[in-house]
């Protein structure tokens, strides 16, 4: 991945949007990557919670706009919970998932879920991951 | 019957539906223990995820709704759920200690509470107003020999300062109630990570992370030893059950174990019969092991 560095994209826009909803400070992290070490979808994400601040840091807002990161993360606190700066990424990408779904609509098509899933499945699955995927 | 103490009881979206065992089992133990779980008169669900960013106020009102109804029925409320657990009690810090966010919330659902209600899981109640002392003396079927993994997963114990139920790196307190139960707790290196929770909303992706972080779980909880896994949120034990027959086929050497709900056991060891706790209702029946063990 080719960045181009440069100070007129620090504090863009997008990232102060994101840490106003969010209520956490992208600067704040130091980089100790124990948030993308305890993560446990880490694996799955093309940007682990550590590099998706980072991106924020240097305002590489596109990066972080396409990465799968936000829709991967689970919520379970595990990164804050490890924090010594006590930054919250689950809350950073539940930030990045409202607007994504703000500005381009759903992200998950109910009609395509497993009927068996549906109906099987604990209602707070249902619940929950309508909330994170459905706008 | 009429000395049991009263506890207010929020169900939640799922232990009313497909955990009613999980409900069942617990209930049918608390009377034997002293006390009565009351199903709150009105409630609605608790949204299932506590709102995570900092501005959306809005997903605290549905939860706060349910506070409020709890509020009319006593001073503590309780849940079985984890997620429920989680939402209520993370929701009624954030009315307690935030004056404008109660203010908002307050105008909106009309109401005017002020989080003075205490949110303990069943798990503290069994702890902390009955106690393991008591509950080791109320047991008629020892659980002796049978060896178990008590899975956390995460909503019972993150983030910590807002939960504070256990250690949320290393938290016992399942493992201390399976002790009192005559039981063998054994420690795995997974107990407090995620079992992939609603991610199998999300698709295929979502799906494939479920059934690895589950796999995960239960293969360091059989590694460790464990012959029999409890869990204390259904979606927990969802996942894992759902996950099992995928991690007997893709591991050499790994057999099936029994995944049932703590509070299923802990009827049977206070005496319940199989038919009272639904034992046939888990996927992954317990009851054999229970003979082979002569439990």
């Amino acid at each position: 991945m080719r960045i181009k560095l440069q100070n007129s994209n620090i504090g863009s826009e997008f990232v102060k949007y994101i840490e106003r909803i969010s209520g956490e400070t992208a600067m704040r992290c130091y980089q100790c990557g124990n948030c993308t070490g305890g993560c446990p979808v880490s694996y799955k994400m093309d940007h682990g919670p550590s590099q998706i601040i980072r991106l924020m840091q240097i305002g590489q807002d596109e990066e972080i706009q396409k990465a799968n990161s936000m829709w991967v993360c689970v919520g379970c606190m595990q990164c804050y919970s490890r924090c010594p700066q006590s930054v919250s990424a689950a809350s950073i990408f539940e930030s990045l998932r409202a607007q994504a779904l703000r500005s381009d609509g759903d992200h998950t098509e109910i009609a395509e879920l497993p009927k068996e899933f549906l109906k099987n499945a604990p209602q707070q699955a249902i619940v929950c991951g309508f909330r994170k995927f459905v706008s | 019957m009429s000395d049991l103490t009263k506890i207010p009881y929020y169900p939640g979206c799922t232990l009313n539906t497909v955990a009613k065992h999980f409900e069942e089992s617990a209930a049918v133990s608390a009377k034997t223990l002293g006390f009565e779980l009351v199903e709150l008169e009105q409630w609605n669900c608790c949204g299932a995820s506590f709102p995570m960013s900092a501005n959306n106020t809005m997903g605290l009102s549905a939860p706060t709704k349910v506070l409020v109804e709890a509020n009319k029925a006593g001073d503590t409320v309780t849940t079985l759920c984890s997620v429920c657990y989680n939402v209520l009690k993370r929701t009624n810090k954030v009315v307690k200690d935030d004056g404008e966010k109660r203010r908002v919330i307050n105008d909106f659902i009309e109401e005017d509470y002020d989080g003075g209600l205490n949110v303990v899981h069943y798990l503290e109640i069994l702890r902390d107003t009955v106690g393991f002392d008591k509950v080791k003396e109320s047991v008629t079927r020892s659980l002796k020999g049978l060896k178990i993994g008590a899975y956390y997963g995460c909503m019972l114990l993150r983030p910590f300062e807002d939960m504070g139920i256990d250690d949320h790196e290393g938290p016992t307190i399942i493992e201390d109630l399976l002790k009192a139960l005559g039981a063998e707790p054994v420690d795995f290196p997974n107990k407090i990570e995620c079992c992939g929770a609603h991610l199998g909303a999300g698709g295929k992706e979502g799906e494939e992370v479920v059934s690895r972080l589950s796999a995960c779980v239960m293969r360091s909880a059989v590694g460790s030893g464990a012959e029999l896994i409890v869990t204390s949120c259904p979606l927990c034990q969802y996942n894992l059950e759902e996950s099992q027959a995928e991690v007997v086929k893709n591991v050499a050497g790994y057999s099936a174990v029994p995944i049932v709900y703590f509070t299923q056991l802990l009827g049977l060891a206070l005496g319940q019969a199989d038919e009272m706790l639904s034992l046939d209702k888990n996927k992954w029946d317990v009851r054999e092991l229970l003979k082979d063990k002569e439990v």
